[in-house]
Parts: C-alpha cells; structure tokens; sequence
C-alpha cells in the first residue's frame, strides 16, 4: 500500500526513517570488526546492511513505531534505560533467583493471579513493566487489559492482605527498588 | 602476569558455575512445580539469570584474548555475546508471558491457587 504523496507523507515517512536506522545500527554492531571502510566495516556490509535496514524499516514500521510519542528517542532516556538494566533490575533479577531456588528446593507455594494497575500510558511503557515484572520475585505477568493497561500477574506466593485487595500498585510488585517510577523516566 | 592469568580464569569459572547453577535449578523446577504458571515462573528466572552470567563468563573469555593478541575476532564474540545477552532477557520475558497467556485463553486454570481476580473479572 503505497501513498499517492510517497516522499512527503510524514506519518509514513518518520517511523520508517526510525525503524530503519534502528536495523542498521543493530546490523552494524554485529558486523563490526569486517573490514576497513569507516574503520570497523567492508563495503559489502554496508551496502547489505542498507538494503535489510530498508527492507526491515519497510516491514516493521508499523509495530516497531506504534504510537506517535518519540519521547523514547532521546538519547538521555538510552542511558537511564542502561543504568536502570545494570543497577535496580538486575539487583531484583538476582533475589528473584535466590526466591526461585528456595521454592524449588523447599516446594512452599501458594500461588495466586491479582490485578496490578500499572500507570503507564504508552505500550513501550507496558512492555517494560511487563517484562520487569516477570524476571523480579514470585510474580509472572499473565495477561493485559489493553483498554485500561491493567496487568494480570500470577503470583507465587499470595499473602493474605494482597488476596483480600482489588488491585495492588504496580510499584507495590518491587520490593528494593521503585521500578515503576524508573520506567516511568525512561518510557513515557 | 601469572596472577592477572589466575584471575582471569578464576572469574571465567566462577561465572559458569554459577550459571550453570542457576540454569540446573531451571530444569529441577520444571520437574518439581505443579502446574505451567510455577513453571513458568522457575524457568524464565532462573534460566534468564544462569545464562546471564555463562555468557558474561564468554564475555571475560573474549576480553582477555582481546587484550592479550589485539585480535579483532575476540572483540566482535564480546560485541555478539552482549547483544544475545539483551536480545535473550527481552525475548526470555516476553515468550514466558505468551506461554502464559496461551495456556490462559485455553483454559488451565492454576493449581492450588488462593486467589484468581482473572476469574472474577470474566465471569
């Protein structure tokens, strides 16, 4: 499906733009070290690498640039994304493993799916605090409402007050770290 | 020089035993949990975590070789190891909740479970 007014659509022409200059970028960190042109690259990487960023950038424009904030493009956003992986997610990451360990070895579970509100307005936002809430303890993202971003999270270990209670707060799930609010920083 | 080679390799083998550690413990809560959900739950954890430190384990690999022969090819196996390290954590979480909602949209409902708000909502 191709525009009439190809060149100038902006709507079309931005998230392709982004899209293609992400696959380039990621084609060329794991071609580095080929040849010389440039430095690090032989020509042939490159020509091959424009080619698939352009043909990826074509494809995935449409879910890899799904909504129309580019808050996230901001290069200051990239390094607090890294400083959030390295220090408080990885940090949850390691207790979620010393909880695992416990429970495979002792076998006391009691598990249970609660409803989180997770606050986030975009889908970028959702998918992070998804994905940190299942690699943190006891908890494993289950399922989305998509109209109000609910979470849907089973639990392995429900205490009874969290039982009793319509719907936690998403940075209620971490126990050190207020990861919510981090991805908050780095998504929206 | 002798000591820096200690080092080295103390680290390399710390890594993949602890990864390896993690990785084990993986599989046995595979076996040991009742249903798919705690299953779910032992394996991206602790699969995520084991194959984190195995590959920072190549990662030292890589970096020391690198230093030592100034070889390009021991720097790109640092460069690919640490982007299948990210790719893997994303897709690792990401799959663990398709599996999840999978089995969700067929029915299995959780073992022992305390409380179910998913139940309440839909019924």
């Amino acid at each position: 499906m191709m525009p009439s007014n190809f060149f100038t659509d902006w709507a079309f022409m931005i998230p392709f733009f982004i899209t293609a200059c992400f696959s380039l970028g990621v084609y060329l960190l794991l071609t580095a070290g080929s040849g010389d042109v440039l430095w690090f690259w032989s020509g042939q990487e490159i020509l091959v690498g424009l080619f698939v960023a352009v043909v990826v950038g074509w494809v995935a424009r449409g879910f890899f640039c799904d909504s129309r904030r580019r808050a996230a493009l901001n290069p200051k956003r990239w390094l607090r994304a890294v400083g959030y992986v390295c220090g408080p997610f990885f940090i949850e990451l390691a207790k979620a493993n010393v909880d695992v360990a416990y429970r495979v070895i002792t076998g006391r579970i009691r598990p249970g799916i609660v409803r989180v509100k997770s606050g986030m307005e975009t889908d970028l936002g959702v998918l992070m605090l998804a994905n940190s809430i299942t690699l943190t303890p006891g908890t494993l993202t289950v399922d989305i409402n998509e109209d109000t971003n609910d979470l849907y999270v089973h639990v392995i270990n429900v205490s009874d007050d969290v039982a009793a209670r319509d719907a936690l707060e998403a940075h209620e799930i971490f126990s050190t770290f207020d990861c919510p609010s981090w991805i908050r920083r780095i998504a929206e | 020089m002798s000591l820096l080679l200690f080092i080295w390799h103390a680290l390399m083998w710390l890594f993949i035993a602890i990864g390896l550690f993690f990785n084990s413990l993986g599989v046995f809560g595979i076996l040991r949990f009742p249903d798919v959900y705690t299953r779910l739950h032992a394996d991206t954890k602790a699969t995520t975590f084991g194959t984190i430190f195995t590959s920072l384990a190549v990662v030292i690999y890589g970096l020391g070789h690198w230093l030592k022969t100034a070889d390009g090819q021991y720097g790109s196996l640092v460069l690919h190891t640490l982007i299948a390290v990210v790719v893997l954590a994303i897709t690792n979480a990401t799959g663990a909740h398709a599996i999840a909602r999978a089995a969700l949209r067929r029915g299995h409902q959780p073992a022992r479970a305390v409380v179910n708000k998913l139940e309440d909502s839909t019924s």
